[in-house]
């Protein structure tokens, strides 16, 4: 049996101990890891909790990423409790196994520590592993605080390891500014903790050796399809409800609220933005002083679940806005920003009619601050008030040298 | 007169990242002085880094320089090689690099004999992500990932290369960088796979938890467990056990050097001449 540890009621952790911790307190299984900058710390003080009593674990270091989560996929299918953390170039090494771990329906779990993807090699955050994750069928649960990340930690088992989800979950937080970053993190007991997260009852164990079966089968034309379909048919109706119903029994136990959409001064806001990480505390922080000084009606709408991607929820969050700003942290290689096309979609479907930028910063760790984002909210109200779009669709922001925007105003006009 | 490395160095990337007493900078200095010895022109040389302190060779170096993938340097370099087998490749890697994420590349790469020259820089540890335990590493000593002590068994890197088929092994410490040289121009000199295991020191993040916490100890424990190959052969085998011998390890210069195979094979299917002949291997095998 594993020792309990003595926590206080408000510890100093950063985001790396905070999801460490949410690990131990959730008696993982097996961790099978990779060391990689900057989520190196998840899996180092795991291992020390092990070695020091307090977790009745198994830790596998193997020799990459692929590696360690192949070594996962074989302790879920076994039947474990599994959970490992990687970075940037270690999940894009692991993006192969990925795809095994959800198409077999095991509920791991991932901590990303988001970091920007090479080549330049970097190793400060942005959210380009985030992007480059969000077709392979897991879901995805961000971040915006140590706090947060030890809560989604905790939820994450929860949420994936239902029998009705059976999926496997990342939980992203941004690299150095969340995982390195101390802050006041109020953690359950342990004895809370593990029993809000609960027992792990594995489902269709590998190593039930009464009802042997196998994982990872080949299906062809026959059954791909039908295989594809279910998987996402459940990410579509089933992870939603199972987050609502966690998130609830969560806040009943904690009084800390999550929503799959968080929304900040959204009730009456003209303007707003969308973000994904920590720049939803910057933008939050920026709204409110714009609200007090210059009586710009400033919304923040910071996406909780990425994937499966809450399109009804943004619906109606941004249903009364007049213009959006979406921020991507991550470079859009040609084409607009992801969190662009997705809210745009969502506005079309919705059929709501607004003005729709995109604001592509901080990539590789480069600094946004709340004068920048009081900026883009001025932005905004400029082409809220002239109402059409002024602005080009897509700028850099905070970018050294020549200023680069593309699709110019002059695209609005010529339908006319 | 001491030896000018400016020619060789980006200048404005100094100072190096790497800590104080740290032995990667005794590797790239007996790197460019073998090269300088060799006269090479520098833009006949590339020299292609991985991830990790060993990494960073290529950002320090003045040649034509990739710094590539976790443990993907051989594969980067074989691609460099092949398309321009006139010119030279050398590949620095470190241990976790060369034997663990990139493995596989290291000993094909050896068992095709292709000529490029591997540098392992051999420090024990995974250094970068500060102290986790890597294939290199002792038994017993203690890593932040096996802090009662690393249970696994160690990778020989030179021994792995013999047996993969490389035709140029040798090993050396950063103790010696004089004979680090001369190894190096050796091999460098060699047509064929030349794989180096260099071992050094990381007193930083496998010295300090391990009683070597300065670069003076880290350097003396490894004086201890090396010893020149003439002396180590000599040895009974019960004292070899925990003693890796320095030098060259295989010198094999008949080896068919995969580069000229394949300009041979190339001329096959250009209808230049009929197929390949035992012969053609003949001195491999």
């Amino acid at each position: 049996m594993a020792e309990k540890m003595e926590l206080k009621k408000v510890e100093v952790w950063d985001g790396n101990l905070a999801a460490a911790h949410s690990l131990r307190q959730a008696q993982v299984d097996v961790v099978s890891a990779y060391p990689i900058t900057p989520s190196t710390p998840i899996v180092e003080t795991f291992a020390k909790f092990l070695a020091d009593g307090y977790v009745d674990g198994e830790y596998m270091m193997v020799e990459s990423e692929h590696a360690a989560m192949s070594g996962c996929i074989g302790a879920s299918a076994a039947g474990g409790r599994v959970a490992t953390a990687t970075s940037a170039q270690g999940f894009a090494l692991m993006v192969e196994t990925l795809y095994q771990a959800s198409g077999m329906r095991l509920p791991i779990v991932l901590h990303v520590v988001n970091r920007a993807l090479a080549s330049p090699l970097n190793v400060n955050g942005d959210h380009s592993d985030m992007y480059l994750g969000r077709d392979s069928g897991w879901i995805q649960l961000d971040t915006f605080s140590p706090q947060e990340v030890y809560d989604m930690g905790l939820m994450a088992f929860k949420i994936g390891e239902d029998h009705d989800v059976r999926l496997p979950v990342m939980v992203h937080q941004d690299g150095f500014i969340s995982s390195h970053t101390a802050q006041n993190v109020s953690p359950l007991s342990d004895d809370e903790a593990y029993e809000f997260v609960g027992e792990f009852k594995p489902m269709n164990a590998m190593l039930d050796f009464e009802k042997p079966i196998s994982y990872g089968v080949q299906t062809e034309e026959d059954w791909h399809f039908e295989h594809k379909a279910r998987q996402h048919n459940d990410l579509m109706t089933k992870v939603f409800p199972k987050i609502d119903e966690v998130f609830q029994e969560f806040e009943k136990k904690t009084g800390r609220k999550y929503k799959i959409v968080e929304d900040f001064y959204m009730d009456d806001a003209r303007v707003a933005i969308v973000a994904l990480g920590t720049t939803v505390e910057t933008a939050k922080l920026a709204a409110r002083i714009l609200r007090k000084e210059e009586k710009i009606k400033a919304g923040v709408v910071g996406i909780r679940v990425l994937r499966p991607f809450p399109f009804e929820q943004l619906g109606e969050v941004l249903k009364k806005v007049k213009a959006i700003g979406t921020l991507d942290r991550s470079s859009p290689n040609g084409t607009v920003g992801m969190l662009y096309n997705e809210i745009s979609g969502v506005l079309m479907g919705h059929g709501v009619k607004s003005i729709v930028l995109n604001y592509v910063y901080g990539l590789g760790g480069r600094d946004i601050t709340v004068e920048m984002i009081k900026n883009i909210f001025r932005e905004l109200d400029q082409n809220r008030k002239a109402r059409k779009r002024i602005s080009p669709v897509q700028q850099f922001v905070n970018l050294r040298g020549p200023k680069l925007e593309y699709f110019d105003a002059s695209l609005v006009n010529r339908g006319k | 007169m001491a030896f000018n490395y400016d020619k060789y160095l980006r200048l404005e990337k100094m100072p190096t990242l790497w800590c104080w007493g740290c032995g990667d900078g005794v590797i790239l200095k007996a790197m460019i002085r073998a090269i300088e010895k060799l006269g090479w022109n520098q833009d006949d040389v590339a020299v292609v880094s991985g991830i990790g302190c060993s990494g960073r060779f290529s950002s320090y170096v003045d040649f034509n320089t990739v710094h590539t993938t976790h443990g993907r340097t051989v594969a980067f370099a074989t691609g460099i090689k092949l398309a321009n087998p006139d010119k030279h490749v050398i590949c620095v890697a470190g241990d976790g690099d060369a034997l663990a994420i990139g493995g596989n590349h290291t000993i094909h790469a050896a068992r095709r004999n292709i000529d490029i020259n591997f540098i392992m820089i051999n420090n024990f540890i995974y250094g970068l992500t500060n102290s986790q335990t890597s294939p290199t590493t002792p038994q017993g000593m203690w890593t932040v990932s096996q802090k009662a002590g690393n249970i696994d068994p160690t990778f020989d890197g030179a021994e792995l290369a013999i047996a993969a088929g490389a035709s140029f092994v040798a090993r050396e410490t950063v103790l010696n960088p004089k004979k680090l040289e001369k190894v190096f121009v050796e091999g460098f000199k060699h047509k064929g796979f030349s794989f180096f295991d260099i071992l050094s020191n990381c007193h930083i993040n496998l010295g300090r938890k391990n009683k070597m916490a300065s670069a003076m100890e880290n350097l003396e424990w490894i004086d201890k467990i090396t010893m020149p190959k003439k002396k180590y052969d000599q040895l009974p085998e019960e004292e070899k056990l925990n003693l890796f011998p320095t030098g060259i390890l295989k010198h094999d210069k008949e080896a068919k050097e995969y580069c000229e195979l394949y300009e041979e094979i190339k001329k096959v299917h250009q209808g230049k001449r009929a197929k390949l002949t035992q012969d053609d291997f003949e001195k491999k095998i």
